[in-house]
């Protein structure tokens, strides 16, 4: 492949440049100055390595600081008091009446009707009075979040400055030709209070490439995984995908395939900073402030790096299978095999969510066309009043079909990539797992070889062989170290891992639940506006005499 | 499950607006679906003198209709009618095999889903079972409400006679004869629709319905097609409500659990009511037209039958040979002709009435489900908004 050759002659070639601009009315000539600068990216060189053709995305982001309402902490302590109480209450009750619910409102068709006029009443009302009480339970979906001695104190450390960021991803800009182009946007960070100590300014925007988004996440990957934090994954690369912006189609596919990396983006980015202990990295801080990023260069996804990246990915996956883990804390097991439960129950759904897109999309083509063939039938009707009534059911149904477009998309972009987002970090949630198990793996065997030295320097005892004796001693004490820092790493990464997991449990609850509210919402406009249509045909039909 | 449904039905839901005549009225009371066939018990209630009882109830299977409908089909008295057209045959293999599949696939899905799904495909199947059973009635009304067709004698064999009609099904050869009949029968229509008509009335009902034909037949395939894939699109809902009340129960978020099932219920109303309303009437008007447009051609067909004649007639005269035969000829043609075109010219006049009336009826029931349906989904949605909201 011609590319292909091309690829080793243009590594040493250049990398781009990128160019703050600063929302900074009080100094235009600076301004002016940046702008001036920006024209010069044109006629930079430009990368023309091809596994690393990627979209620039810029990446706005917005700080807006606000203390987190002191009641939260205190609501988690009070029930964490009640704690056992509290748990045989939600034990029992949720679940039962809500499989009442489910009785009543799946109930077969003849009796639809006369569910619609009871309808509301008798699946929800037996619900209202538990709500104040299931209300504290939403962060902590299991009964072990109650007991666990170490509750108070993840809830000190998170009851601190917590804040609100806000990242907005703008649409990449395409900068350059054919093969080469990049595309490129302005990302402005807007702080509004003035007291963050990590941020230099209120608001900026910085310039950044795709690649470049890979890079900050293997960066934090490297430097947290092993240590049990769980790392949000970025968005995946799509050659075919991108081979298509890069040619320029103009098309719908390609415009949705930006889209749908612009999101991504963002919400990575959002996920990212969301994190107490990731937001204070300064990789990530050098990421979202700095005007110049040194170019991630292991992110390419045929280099050396990606294949040494597989390879370890086998070679993990190998020893997994052969590492037999004594567990001695029940929470592991139990919080593993939930996340089995979860990852299983996730794809599926993923699976059915990616199925109906598909299908009301297909609904949207179908209703239009149909819209058509009714309006072609008014018009053959001479009876006028009922070929008018023809052609507006004809508009009411192409109405419908964009509602059916835009409802296809609210699946998409709330549902569908909220759940892939979830697929993913469940298996990041594993890795860090799984990194847990290495790092007993390592102690142990630190420990053995301990054992064998030991039981080397016993014997030496009887030779007469100071120096190796002496050695053996020494290497001894080098490995009893070791012994204790394997142990004392084993002790942390667990802390870590509860503190993460039952954050990142947490953050699952609110976000679905933010995303249901916003479906949920989207429904109720669509419902809206059906409404509206089908009033507007009524009397149209009513007068066909 | 069994492979025996029985239906009790409701008073008739008429696709077609008719007027009920207290001298002969024909409804189907009950149905039973077996292995392959269906049974309907078609009942009765008549004052007229020509039955030995008032009312009575027999039981029929779908090859009778169709034996009926043929025989009014292959009388030339009827000729000028528009034949009511013969209800399709019922076909449960689609939901059939869905439900083997689901049994054969219950050992891979919890017990709830397939609970659930099971419902679904049944409701499904009664649906259907329902709609040819509407379709049946509605052929039989039309038959009962024609001041002519009603006192046909085959007809009133079918009401009455309480044992099997044996009527069998077209065996091959009978098939293969109706295959090339059709074929004759088209390209000789296209023949015959070159005549231009005297009568402004049947030019411009021609035109009209050759087009209305063909545009009905686009929209009503339109209109399936939108339907089955709202439908796909429900069962998909299906499937995420029930792997989503999974994942409530294990991890307790009951408020997800909620959503999902008005979801659920949302989408598979509006896709089979929608179903129910347009789809059917745009089929029926298709057939409907289809039997209009016969009508047109079995007139056109006499017309240029006579135009023949005539050309005979005049000929013999010519020759002065059997110009006795060929006046006899010419004047069964003409009289034939005639009657045809006195009758058609009603019927097509009453055609036009009855499907106004038909499409308003539907067209405002479909709008009135469209908006009760919107307004339930609306009120469950947003009561379910407001618990969740107020959850935060």
């Amino acid at each position: 492949m011609i590319v292909g050759q091309i690829l080793p002659h243009t590594l040493p070639l250049l990398h781009f440049y990128f160019h703050l601009n600063i929302k900074n009315l009080s100094s235009p000539n600076n301004t002016r100055k940046e702008m001036c600068d920006v024209t010069e990216i044109e006629e930079l060189k430009i990368n023309v390595h091809v596994f690393n053709v990627c979209v620039c995305v810029c990446v706005c982001v917005c700080v807006c600081f606000q203390s987190e309402p002191a009641s939260l902490p205190a609501e988690d302590i009070s029930t964490n008091s009640n704690g056992p109480k509290q748990d045989s209450l939600f034990d029992d009750d949720p679940e039962d009446l809500f499989a009442e619910a489910t009785e009543e409102v799946s109930l077969d068709s003849p009796e639809r009707d006369v569910l619609l006029s009871d309808g509301p009443s008798p699946a929800i009302t037996p619900i209202t009075p538990p709500t104040s009480v299931i209300t504290p339970c939403i962060g902590h979906a299991h009964d072990d979040m109650f007991t666990h001695s170490s509750f108070d104190e993840i809830e000190e450390e998170e009851g601190g400055d917590s804040f609100d960021m806000h990242i907005s991803v703008s649409d990449p800009e395409k900068v350059g030709e054919f093969w080469f182009t990049l595309s490129l946007s302005f990302l402005s960070v807007s702080l509004s209070q003035t007291s963050m100590s990590l941020f230099k300014r209120n608001e900026f925007s910085v310039k950044r490439r795709f690649s470049d988004f890979l890079g900050l996440h293997s960066k934090l990957a490297s430097k947290y995984l092993h240590i049990g934090y769980i790392v949000p994954p970025a968005p995946e690369k799509s050659i075919v995908g991108m081979t298509k912006v890069k040619v320029g189609k103009e098309d719908q596919s390609s415009n949705e395939f930006v889209e749908k990396r612009r999101s991504a983006l963002e919400r990575y980015l959002m996920r990212t900073v969301k994190h107490p202990v990731l937001l204070k990295d300064p990789d990530v801080l050098q990421f979202l402030e700095s005007s110049d990023l040194p170019r991630a260069v292991s992110t390419q996804a045929l280099s050396s790096a990606g294949l040494l990246r597989m390879v370890n990915k086998a070679a993990d996956a190998v020893n997994k299978m052969t590492i037999k883990m004594n567990e001695s804390d029940a929470w592991f097991e139990e919080k593993q095999q939930h996340f089995e439960n979860l990852d299983v129950q996730l794809r599926k759904l993923h699976a059915s969510v990616e199925s109906l897109v598909c299908h009301r999309k297909e609904l949207s083509v179908n209703t239009a066309q149909f819209a058509k063939s009714a309006a072609m039938l008014g018009n053959s009707e001479d009876h006028t009043a009922l070929s008018r009534a023809l052609s507006q059911l004809a508009e009411v149904e192409e109405k419908i079909d964009q509602l059916h477009q835009d409802q296809a998309n609210a699946d998409f972009y709330l549902f569908s990539e909220l759940l892939g987002d979830y697929v993913r970090l469940i298996t990041a949630v594993k890795g860090v797992f799984d990194h847990r198990m290495k790092t007993w793996q390592k102690w142990q065997d630190s420990q053995m070889l301990l054992q064998k030295k030991r039981e080397a320097e016993a014997k030496l005892q009887f030779t007469n062989k100071p120096d190796k004796l002496q050695q053996a001693k020494d290497e001894i004490k080098e490995l009893e170290g070791k012994v204790q820092q394997g142990e004392r790493d084993f002790e942390q990464i667990s802390k870590t891992i509860r503190k993460e997991v039952s954050r990142f449990e947490k953050e699952r609850v609110k976000d679905f639940k933010t995303i249901i509210i916003k479906y949920l919402e989207s429904l109720v406009q669509t419902q809206q506006q059906l409404i509206k249509y089908w009033e507007a045909f009524l009397p149209e039909a009513k007068a066909i005499s | 499950m069994g492979n025996v449904v029985s239906v009790l039905l409701q008073p008739r839901a008429v696709n077609v607006d008719l007027q009920t005549d207290a001298t002969l009225q024909v409804d189907i009371s009950d149905a039973l679906s077996e292995r392959d066939k269906v049974k309907f018990t078609v009942h009765t209630k008549s004052t007229l003198p020509n039955f030995k009882q008032n009312e009575f109830s027999v039981v029929r299977q779908h090859e009778e209709f169709i034996w009926l409908h043929d025989s009014f089909v292959e009388n030339e008295d009827y000729a000028g009618y528009i034949i009511p057209p013969a209800p399709p045959r019922p076909d449960f293999d689609a939901s059939r095999e869905k439900l083997q599949k689901l049994g054969e696939g219950e050992g891979s899905m919890t017990k709830e889903e397939f609970t659930k799904m099971k419902q679904e495909l049944e409701a499904e199947y009664l649906a259907i079972f329902k709609k040819t059973v509407a379709m049946h009635e509605v052929f039989l009304c039309r038959v009962a409400a024609h001041p002519v067709l009603r006192k046909d004698l085959n007809f009133h064999v079918f009401l009455e006679y309480n044992q099997d009609l044996s009527v069998r099904g077209k065996n091959k050869k009978e098939k293969l004869e109706d295959f090339f009949k059709n074929v004759v029968k088209s390209a000789d229509g296209v023949l015959v629709a070159g005549v231009k008509d005297v009568d402004d009335f049947f030019e411009h009902e021609k035109t009209f319905l050759l087009e209305y034909h063909n545009r009905v037949k686009d929209a009503s395939a339109k209109s399936d097609r939108m339907i089955r894939s709202h439908k796909n699109a429900a069962d998909d809902i299906n499937r995420i409500a029930s792997s989503l009340y999974t994942c409530c129960v294990s991890n307790r978020r009951t408020l997800q659990l909620l959503s999902v099932v008005v979801l659920q219920k949302i989408e598979a109303r509006v896709a089979a009511d929608e179903d129910l309303k347009l789809a059917d009437l745009l089929k029926y008007y298709l057939r409907e037209s289809q039997a209009a447009k016969d009508l047109l051609y079995r007139r056109s067909r006499a017309l240029v039958d006579y135009e023949n004649a005539n050309k005979a007639l005049d000929k013999a005269r010519a020759k002065n040979r059997d110009v006795l035969q060929a006046e006899t000829s010419q004047q069964l043609c003409c009289h034939k002709f005639e009657k045809i075109s006195e009758s058609a010219k009603q019927e097509l006049i009453d055609f036009k009435t009855r499907r106004v009336a038909a499409f308003r009826k539907n067209l405002v029931e479909l709008a009135e489900l469209e908006l009760k349906h919107a307004k339930g989904n609306l009120q469950l949605l947003q009561s379910c908004l407001g618990i969740l909201k107020g959850n935060t």
